[in-house]
């Protein structure tokens, strides 16, 4: 009793999770964090769903016969996952929790540049989220999450233009989250924060951005013609009408293979500001890989065609998407290489989000090289279409992008929250997710090189032993995934108190108090160092940093 | 037929076509630059990760910015494997996609949610495609309803099948034996019942089933009937210059000049959109009064017509073709 009351006196400084309790204080907040918050828990719970349309997938699959569900709705299950995971979480899941909440404090700013808009994109998301629900609930979508046509225009019975509303709504989130960011950051960063001391995650989000703003409104467009032919029947895609399916292919993926940028750029960034950190040390050639994230969002925007290579489009065509292909997996091996260099000669700790770095390291190699099979063109007419590529790109996506949400979310946990998790179930769940993930996405390259096809409910028996392997897999992996959602939410009551800078580094961040008052920093800090820097011009007050630490 | 003998778990798949080595070539080539590089950059980080372990609490690293020369040689040695890869995969793909000039063609027409193939002496299979072992077979397609994709793993090829259009993939089988036929795109319901398999038999083996199959009306028989008597073509189209429509002798794979001066190959596409959308290309000197064929012939009609076309070409080899299928 006594503890708590001394705890509850200590809280009495005001942040910006203390200043009002009240519903409407949280719905009607322009304040950054607290809409990063509303996002972090508006994107588990997309993640939740997506994840137990995995699980059912998985246990279709164990068998070869399409035997758990009716082979319609095993089409709808993973539509629907792919729907929920690729366009209500992995596109926000770090920009608009992760990066909504530290991009400004990391520049020294007291808010985004436009509270309003910020707080208007999350309201945008939960309409197009609940409308996209409502059409997987009415009935459902068996389209693929990548709508083709002409079967999604003519043939499909599902809720097409309702989840496509949904969609298409949702964009417009994160077109305001990337107009956002880019104001933000050219305009609001702290005396003396240069764009060359910049952390990498905020030069990471700027790519990103660029991405958003440039690439959504063309998904958007390609969206609006999908429901124009479905509903007024006027021939767009459907040749039997007059239009060209090709047509939508090219449309799609001139987003949606930049929306692959979004998704990872984040997480580089998170990795590069975790590696850096953890080993105490400068980021090896930090203008690598800031214009590296820059190259690969220019380049990812000339490589659509690698999609369709086997679509029929002109042989010279898919030749250039080939070499546009291979020149873009330069800047993402430079990023590699980079990370690596600057483990040498650090002084390394191995807290979760640093178990979570390496982990990325490892899966996103996989997933890069693999990356380099498929855009091989002669190769990529065997492999395209198969679980190599589900193999492929879960490893990008998931080994990617979720380890890079993840680790971040562990690291800036106590920031966020004022609390520190269980550092013991945080080590056991990061090692359960690496080993699940292998087992469960490892055999699927096997799968697909031996000619699985991809959207299959039903497979020949043969191939059930490396199914199998891939189910168990996915159950660890699920495992792995539970675990965070329990400590970390424990750690929010039962958790010990996190001191300003827990880590003892010298981001932005770690300057202001654990969680940071509404206006992010008592005074407007100015910056005299480089990012990342450890040496004593950092101005960093170690001793005091190091009092706060062991009296938390 | 000889069965496929799998092992407990496969590993890797059977290899039975001309380029399918190539393609496992390209395959090695990658899995090592890949085996390579993972194993580099993880004994990498197992080594700094053990021997730059954290000292002493809260201890700086060393202060370390970069290097120009590190960043120039890790920029350049991946540009020059991937370029390897492009090359290495263009020339593959290109060989692929160009199909021989000497095929046996076969036609097929993907519908939700079966395979409807049909060889040049007629005989018709649904979900099964029986071929001559040593023979380049190249596969015309095309589709009723949604997109689908025409693919046979042993033999590393696949080609989408779309509606609107004739798509080609080409093969030659180097064994014979029994080999999975998937539909690799999504095409809705029953997607992954869109299977079958693909016999490759001895060609005598193979002359036999052709014999023991019925044969129906060879594609140019039929479409030789649709075009003289049941579509009414040959009142326009005559073996003369003389109709109201030019002469469709000798057409097949020349050169047309349309009335807006462009020229145009008069290749399967040329023909298929002319029956379907015949004021989109009129022939020079000839009047657009054509009307559509388009909902009156079916994809397998179409087939035939082409087919026929085809025939009345005087390209000796297209003819060689048709006369050696035939028999």
């Amino acid at each position: 009793m006594e503890n708590i009351k001394a705890i509850e006196t200590r809280e009495t400084k005001v942040n910006y999770l203390n200043n009002g309790y009240s519903i409407w204080s949280w719905l009607f907040t322009k304040d950054h964090k607290r809409i990063a918050i509303m996002y972090l828990i508006s994107v588990s719970v997309f993640f939740l769903i997506g994840g137990l349309y995995a699980a059912a997938i998985r246990l279709e699959l164990l068998t070869p016969q399409s035997d758990l569900f009716e082979t319609g709705t095993y089409n709808k299950i993973f539509t629907h996952h792919g729907i929920m995971m690729v366009f209500f979480f992995l596109i926000p899941a770090i920009p608009a929790t992760l990066g909504n909440f530290m991009i400004p404090i990391m520049i020294g700013a007291k808010d985004l540049a436009f509270p309003r808009i910020n707080l208007l994109s999350l309201y945008i998301y939960w309409l197009g989220g609940i409308i996209t629900l409502w059409a997987l609930i009415k009935g459902g979508v068996d389209t693929g999450w990548t709508f083709y046509t002409p079967y999604s225009t003519t043939f499909s019975n599902g809720y097409v233009v309702l989840a496509g509303l949904g969609i298409f709504i949702n964009g417009f989130s994160s077109i305001l989250t990337g107009l956002n960011f880019i104001v933000t950051i050219h305009t609001m960063r702290a005396p003396g924060m240069t764009w060359f001391r910049l952390p990498l995650f905020v030069w990471a989000h700027y790519a990103t951005s660029l991405v958003m703003i440039l690439g959504t409104p063309v998904v958007a467009i390609t969206i609006l013609l999908v429901a124009v032919e479905r509903i007024a029947r006027i021939g767009i895609f459907d040749p039997s009408i007059g239009g060209d399916p090709i047509l939508f292919q090219h449309l799609f993926w001139f987003y949606s293979h930049p929306a692959v940028y979004i998704m990872i750029l984040p997480s580089m960034g998170v990795i590069s500001e975790l590696i850096a950190n953890f080993s105490r040390k400068r980021i090896f050639g930090y203008e690598f890989i800031a214009f590296s994230s820059i190259a690969i969002a220019v380049f990812g925007f000339l490589v659509w065609g690698h999609h369709m290579f086997v679509s029929g489009q002109s042989i010279y065509a898919g030749l250039v998407f080939s070499f546009l292909t291979m020149v873009v997996a330069v800047p993402s091996a430079i990023k590699v290489f980079n990370w690596t260099a600057t483990l040498y000669k650090g002084q390394i700790s191995y807290d979760t989000p640093m178990l979570y770095a390496l982990g990325f390291i490892g899966l996103f190699l996989i997933g890069g090289l693999t990356g380099l099979f498929l855009g091989s063109i002669g190769l990529n007419v065997h492999l395209t279409d198969t679980y190599f590529v589900v193999a492929h790109f879960h490893y990008v996506m998931v080994g990617g992008t979720v380890l890079g949400y993840l680790g971040g979310l562990h690291y800036w946990w106590p920031k966020m929250t004022g609390k520190m998790y269980s550092e013991f179930w945080g080590k056991i769940s990061a090692m359960l997710i690496f080993v699940g993930f292998n087992l469960t996405f490892f055999p699927q390259f096997i799968l697909g090189y031996l000619g699985m096809p991809r959207r299959y409910a039903a497979y020949p028996p043969e191939l059930q032993v490396l199914n199998i392997f891939s189910t168990a897999g996915a159950s660890v992996l699920g495992v792995g995934l539970v675990l965070p959602v329990i400590y970390l939410t424990l750690s929010l009551v039962l958790g010990k108190k996190a001191s300003a800078n827990p880590w003892l580094l010298p981001g932005l961040e770690w300057r202001t108090s654990s969680p940071p008052p509404t206006e992010n920093f008592e005074e407007t800090p100015v910056v005299t160092w480089e990012a990342y820097e450890f040496s004593e011009d950092n101005g960093l007050d170690i001793e005091k940093a190091k009092q706060e630490l062991a009296t938390a | 037929m000889q069965q496929q003998n799998y092992s407990w778990v496969p590993l890797f798949p059977e290899r039975a076509s001309s380029f399918a080595w190539e393609v496992d070539a390209l395959y090695f080539y990658l899995v090592a630059i890949s085996v390579f590089f993972t194993v580099l950059i993880v004994a990498l980080i197992f080594y700094f990760a053990i021997r730059y372990r954290e000292k002493e609490k809260f201890k700086s690293g060393a202060e370390i910015h970069g290097s120009l020369l590190l960043e120039t040689t890790w920029t350049a040695i991946p540009f020059v494997i991937s370029m390897t890869i492009f090359l290495g995969g263009a020339i593959v793909y290109y060989n692929q996609y160009r199909p021989p000039k000497d095929a046996l063609e076969i036609y097929v027409v993907g519908k939700q949610w079966m395979w409807k193939i049909q060889h040049p002496t007629g005989q018709r299979e649904i979900n099964e495609l029986h071929i001559p072992v040593n023979t380049k077979i190249k596969l015309i397609m095309t589709t009723e309803d949604v997109i689908h994709d025409f693919y046979i793993p042993a033999f590393r090829t696949k080609g989408d099948v779309v509606p609107g259009r004739y798509t080609t993939i080409w093969f030659e089988a180097t064994k014979t034996g029994k080999y999975h036929l998937y539909c690799a795109e999504y095409c809705g319901l029953n997607h992954s019942g869109m299977v079958g398999w693909v016999y490759v038999m001895e060609k005598e083996e193979y002359e036999r089933w052709l014999a023991g199959n019925v044969s129906n009306q060879t594609p140019v028989e039929v479409g030789k009937d649709l075009f003289e008597a049941k579509l009414g073509c040959a009142s326009c189209h005559q073996q003369n210059d003389q109709g109201r429509g030019p002469t469709l002798v000798g057409l097949f794979g020349k050169e047309v000049k349309l009335n807006n001066g462009q020229k145009v190959t008069a290749d399967e596409e040329y023909i298929r959109n002319s029956i379907l959308n015949p004021q989109g290309q009129i022939v020079e000197g000839y009047q657009p009064i054509m009307p559509t064929f388009k909902g009156q012939v079916t994809e397998e009609q179409l087939v035939a017509l082409v087919a026929y076309i085809k025939s009345l070409g005087t390209q000796p080899q297209s003819n060689a073709t048709v006369m050696t299928a035939s028999r």
